[in-house]
Formats: structure tokens, sequence, C-alpha cells
């Protein structure tokens, strides 16, 4: 048997241990999803080339972009769908209108759906990358180079990347 | 270990041979158990007729199609502070003053092992709940994002009040954790000689384990709360996909605490029913180590199923069917449960006294309650079911005519020794049958309502739904007005009405609380009892 005490502190160490663990959650969540490619979220950083072309099978892209509900901006793919071979490099750019009266920075967050595909989509030059900083009426037309990886296995047939923009946190004004 | 036996005794002072103090501080700065349990299951009555009336807001309001008396913003605060202030403020610390009377009669100690944590666990709660409730009456109106506040219905959409909310919600927490501790310490230092562990009665051991569920998760809530409060108030982005957050992520963590907390709800109710049946069908409980290993199950399969609350946010299909597989798991434990609660009554010489006949009731209302929920335990099916009515039948089964019946189940049972006096045995059967009856003509019908489609939480729903709205207000109302004759038996038995309570009381009640006098005196095993 162990004296109050040191029960309590045991039980109390526990209480902050699970503490923690509810922040630990936060890191842990985007090292799950990034391992497991489960959150349709793609890599941050350009790919490599593609290494072949499958020409056996075609996959259907389709483009979304929406702006942030406090966005004065307008944005919107200047494709809608592409249907390509797995391997091969496509473009398609967005284009970008900023309504507003002032300079803004904003940043676009990609999500590719099925989430399971996400990790196939390989982006080699985007420009959800670096943040897009616009002047008052600027518009400006955006490019993505990417491929689907030939590894994408057979069952996905379409899939659909969607850009979010946002105001950056780097703007001034909020 | 009580201070109070050390006071010299003035001359002229009326001898009060069980040292109570006097007056409001008795109250205030008691660390006497059975206080502290009295104050915990007093509070928790008035906080069930709080939330009853912000329900019946909501029932009212549901009465007929259209909007009538609320509007849709004050409807929503209605369903979150009701949610919370069940959850939070009837149920839990219901179960907590029924372990501060129980657990150390029941083991065969003087007192919890902290008897100091004990008040302040108890006083804090107040607080909490002054400052939750404050909020209705705040510009912007109380929280409204649901019990479950999802971000970013709670940090982007709030109101102002949600700083209010999260303190509450800190508070709620921290008393909590401080009982829970407190009840870990006493079953583990203050057992009776002789008391081992698989003689502890079943209530103690529901409560110990349910102590463990509550330090493990009620620190993930307020790792939650606080990240709510800091991405609305301090520019974090947990869970806003603009600075790199997800909101999905929130009901990850949300959800790690809330399944656990279904089941801190609902096994002490376990363990309430577990010592009521075997009283009144005159038989030992059937398979007692299988009913302490079922709990204990429970407890570590509620870990691993949070995802079933989310299966519609779009997680992947291996993922589904794991919460699925792994929910349904939690069907034969507590399959266990029932059967052995069945096998206690077999062939056994029941009689049908009020806690038994609730602890039946729980027992068929809850078993319904479980087998909606392995409905929605059904990953294709949910998707129908998900946020209808449907959901909120299910967990009113499971708390209501689950952990409410087994807390008045424990009320009636233990009321006789608490007070010294029989209930009114006419009376609360009449409360019985009125709460059986309205209970279902409440809540049966949100099935049919849900499965036809009716959403959950909006204050308007299609003209189909109307006959059966109306009829479930009703059987709301008259639920409500039947606990009116609960609080008049309580109160009987408070002011000392009725017939003396015998010192065992039941004629099958086995267990150190029947081998005290009836009332309980103010101190009790001040010797420790010696278990055979």
């Amino acid at each position: 048997m162990t004296s109050n005490a040191s029960l309590v502190r045991r039980l109390l160490l526990v209480c902050v241990a699970m503490f923690g663990f509810g922040f630990a959650m936060v890191p842990l969540y985007d090292v799950f999803c990034r391992i497991t490619g489960i959150n349709g979220k793609t890599e941050g950083v350009a790919a490599a080339q593609p290494a072949g072309v499958d020409l056996s099978r075609e996959v259907s892209v389709e483009f979304l972009a929406r702006s942030d509900a406090d966005m004065p901006w307008t944005f919107v793919p200047l494709t809608e769908r592409v249907r390509i071979h797995p391997g091969d490099l496509q473009i398609v750019e967005f284009e970008v209108a900023n309504r507003s009266g002032e300079a803004l920075v904003a940043t676009a967050v990609p999500s590719v759906s099925p989430g399971e595909a996400a990790r196939y989509f390989k982006k080699i030059e985007c420009f959800c990358f670096e943040e897009q900083a616009l002047a008052a009426g600027e518009t400006r037309s955006m490019p993505v180079q990417f491929y689907i990886d030939p590894a994408l296995p057979e069952r996905f047939r379409n899939m659909t990347l969607s850009y979010r923009l946002y105001k950056s946190a780097h703007t001034a004004s909020r | 270990m009580s201070t109070e036996q050390t006071g010299a005794l003035h001359p002229g002072e009326h001898l009060d041979h069980e040292h109570k103090p006097r007056g409001i501080t008795r109250w205030l700065y008691s660390t006497n158990h059975k206080d502290i349990g009295t104050l915990y299951l007093l509070f928790s009555l008035a906080m069930l007729f709080i939330g009853g009336s912000l329900a019946m807001v909501i029932r009212a309001e549901l009465f007929q199609p259209g909007l009538q008396f609320v509007d849709p913003h004050f409807f929503n605060q209605m369903t979150t502070v009701h949610g919370l202030v069940m959850v939070f403020g009837a149920v839990m610390p219901a179960f907590v003053g029924l372990a501060n009377w129980m657990v150390p009669l029941m083991i065969g100690a003087p007192d919890m092992a902290l008897p100091r944590v004990n008040n302040w666990s108890f006083w804090i709660l107040p607080c909490a709940f002054a400052i939750l409730l404050s909020t209705l009456f705040m510009e912007g109106g109380a929280p409204a994002a649901g019990w479950t506040f999802y971000a970013p219905l709670s940090t982007t959409y709030s109101s102002d009040s949600t700083a209010f909310f999260v303190l509450a919600v800190h508070l709620m927490g921290v008393s909590s954790i401080m009982g829970a501790i407190n009840i870990i310490v006493t079953i583990f230092n203050m057992r009776a000689p002789g008391m081992t562990w698989m003689k502890l009665p079943l209530f103690v051991w529901t409560w110990l384990i349910t102590a463990f569920l509550l330090i493990a998760v009620m620190p993930v809530l307020a790792g939650v709360v606080t990240m709510v409060l800091t991405d609305k108030y301090f520019g974090t982005s947990f869970f806003d996909a603009a600075g790199g957050g997800d909101p999905v992520m929130f009901q990850h963590i949300f959800w790690f605490f809330g399944h656990p907390e279904v089941y801190i709800m609902i096994l002490p109710a376990f363990g309430i029913i577990s010592a009521i049946i075997p009283t009144f069908a005159r038989k030992p409980l059937f398979g007692y180590e299988s009913m302490v290993v079922a709990t204990a199950s429970i407890a570590i399969l509620s870990f691993l199923v949070w995802g079933h609350h989310m299966f519609t946010v779009g997680m992947p299909v291996a993922a589904e069917l794991f919460f699925m597989y792994a929910t349904m798991l939690i069907a034969v434990p507590t399959g266990v449960k029932v059967f052995n609660w069945v096998a206690t009554m077999w062939r056994g010489s029941m009689t049908f006294e009020v806690p038994m006949m609730f602890a039946l009731a729980f027992i068929v209302l809850f078993t319904i309650g479980g087998l909606s929920g392995l409905m929605l335990a059904i990953t294709p099916a949910d998707f129908q079911y998900q946020d209808t009515y449907f959901v909120v039948a299910h967990f009113h089964y499971v708390l209501v005519t689950g952990a409410v019946f087994g807390i008045i189940a424990g009320v009636y049972y233990w009321l006789p020794k608490w007070t010294g006096v029989m209930y009114s045995e006419r009376l609360a059967q009449t409360h019985f049958w009125c709460s059986l009856v309205s209970v279902n003509i409440l809540f049966f019908p949100m099935h049919f309502v849900g499965l036809a489609g009716m959403p959950r939480r909006i204050p308007d729903y299609a003209l189909q739904f109307a006959d059966l709205n109306a009829l479930m207000s009703i059987g709301g109302l008259l639920f409500g007005l039947s606990q009116l004759l609960f609080v008049w038996g309580v109160v009987r038995c408070m002011r000392g009405v009725g017939d003396k309570a015998s010192d065992r009381v039941w004629e099958g009640a086995q267990g150190l609380e029947w081998e005290i006098p009836s009332p309980a005196p103010y101190h009790t095993f001040e010797t420790p009892p010696v278990v055979k």
C-alpha cells in the first residue's frame, strides 16, 4: 500500500500527462495524416519529375477553387476538368482577382479528394507553395504543374483538387 | 481524523453526541463525507430541474412546426446549455454524491481519504454553474454551439460568452478530477481489514474504474477547451485551416474525451443496479468476477471507439470499419452485464419495491438505448442516422432511462439508510409509473421521426413530424412534472415523515452499509469493521 500523498502525486501526474497528451494530439494528428495520407493533404514541396507514363488508363481530375468567407477576392480555375494518363505532366491555371481596395496577401490551401489518393498527386510547381501578394484591383493567373503518380491504385478513376484561399496571417490589416 | 471531536464542551451547551457543527458553516466547511454527499445530491437535483426547464423551452418550441416562442439562436443556446447542465451538473455530480455517501460505508472507512479536497471539489461546482448559467443573461447569449461545441461554431462563430464557458468547463473539470482522485485514494488505502479487491461491492468497483476514466479524459477536455479559447482570443490556429489547423481535429480530440465520458455517466449506474437486483431477488449477484472484468473491458474499449461519432467527416473506409467493429465489440461486455442481472433474478424470490422497479426499467430501457447504439455503429446506416432525432432518442434512452433511472433507483434504495425513514411506497410507485410512461411518450417517438429524417438541434421541422412532436412535448411536460413527486418523496424523508426504517432496511440487503444504524450516524466505522 502506498501512502495517500504518493498516490495523489501519481494520479496528478497522470492528469498532467493526459493534459499534455491532448496537446500532443495536434502534431500526432498531422504526422498520422501524413504517414497514412488520409486527410487529402498534398505535399507542400515540389515533387520530382515523373519516371514514366502509364498509357493503359486515364484519370479524370477536376478543379475547384473557393475564397474564404471574408476574403474579397474572386478565385476560379480556368480549366474545370482534364483527363490524363498517370505520369503525364499537366499545367492548369487558376485566376485570382483582388476586388478589394487594398493590397492583400493570401495563402491557398490545397486538398485532394478522395483523401487516400492525395499522396499520388504530385505537384512540380504550385502557387500554393508560397504566399501570393496582390495589389488593390490586381488580377493574376497562377499555374499548377502536376502529374498523377503511375503507382496510383486502379480503383481511383476520378480525383478532385480543390483550393481554398485564405487571408494570410502576414497581411497587416486583419 | 475529525477535529470537531477534540473541542471542549462548554457548560450549559447542549450535548450533541454526533458533534455536528451548526448552521450554514456546517455545509460550507464540511469535511464529512455524508454531508458532502448530501450537498452533491441536492445540487444535482437542482441542476436536473434547471436543465429540465431548458429542455422544456426546446419542447415548447417543437410542440408545433414553425417558430413560436424563441428565435433559432436562443433555441441553440437552450440545446447547448441543457446538454452541459445535464451532463456536468446533474448526472456526474449525482454519481459523485452517491460515491461520497456510499463508498466509505461500503468499504468500512470512517470518511473519504482527502476530506478537505472533498469539500473543495464540491464547492467549486456551484461557482462553475453560476458562471455557465450567467452567460444566458449576457449580451450575445450563452454558448450556442451544442454541448459538443464543435469548432468553428465555438471559435469563429461563437459569442463572447465563450470565455466564461471555457472557464466554467475548466472548473467542472478540476472538480471532477479532485473527486476522482479522492475516490481512488479512498478505495486503495481505506478499505477495512479483510475487504480484499474481489470482495468490493460492485458499486465500488464501477466507481473505481469510472474515477480512472475521469482522470484520464477530463484533462483532455481541459486541453480542447483551452485550444478553443486560444483560437478564439489569442490568434492560434488549432482548428482554423487558414493557419494550418484542422476543424476535424477538434472532433477527434473532443470525442477522445467524449466517448469515455459517456461511460463515466453509465458505469456507476451499472454498480447501483448490481447492488439492487441481488437485494430484491434475494440471491447473490450472478457472475461477480465477470461483472468486474466486463466493467474494466468497457472502460478500456471506450478509448478506441471515438470515431463512431464522426463517421460522416470523410474518414477512410479502413478507419470506419475499425471504429464500427470496435464499437460493436462493446456490446459483448455490456451484454455480459445484462445477462448477469437477468441470471441473478432467475428463480430468485423477487419483490417489487420501487428501487427494484427502477432497476428493472433500467435494464429494459437501457438495453433499448444500447441496441439503438448498435444500429448507429453500423457505418453505412449511420450516414442516414447522423444528426437526426434517432441519435437524440438513443442517447436519452441510455442517459435518462439509463443513468438517471439508475440514480433514482439508488436514491430510493439508500434513502432510508440516509434519513432513517422509509419513503412512502405509494408515492414512490406513483412516481415510478408516471415517469415510466411519460419518459417513453417523450423519447420513443424520437426513434421514428429520426429515422424519417427529422434533424436534431433545429427549431423547426417538416409538417409530417407535427403529431409526434406534439406528443413528445406532452410526454416531456409529464416527465418533468412526475419528478416533482420524487422531490416530494425525498423531502418527506428528509423531514423525517414516514415509518422508521430498520438498520438492514431491506430483507435481502447485504453489505457493510446495512450493518450500521439507520439513519447512518454522523461518524461511522471509526473503528474499522472486520470483513470475513
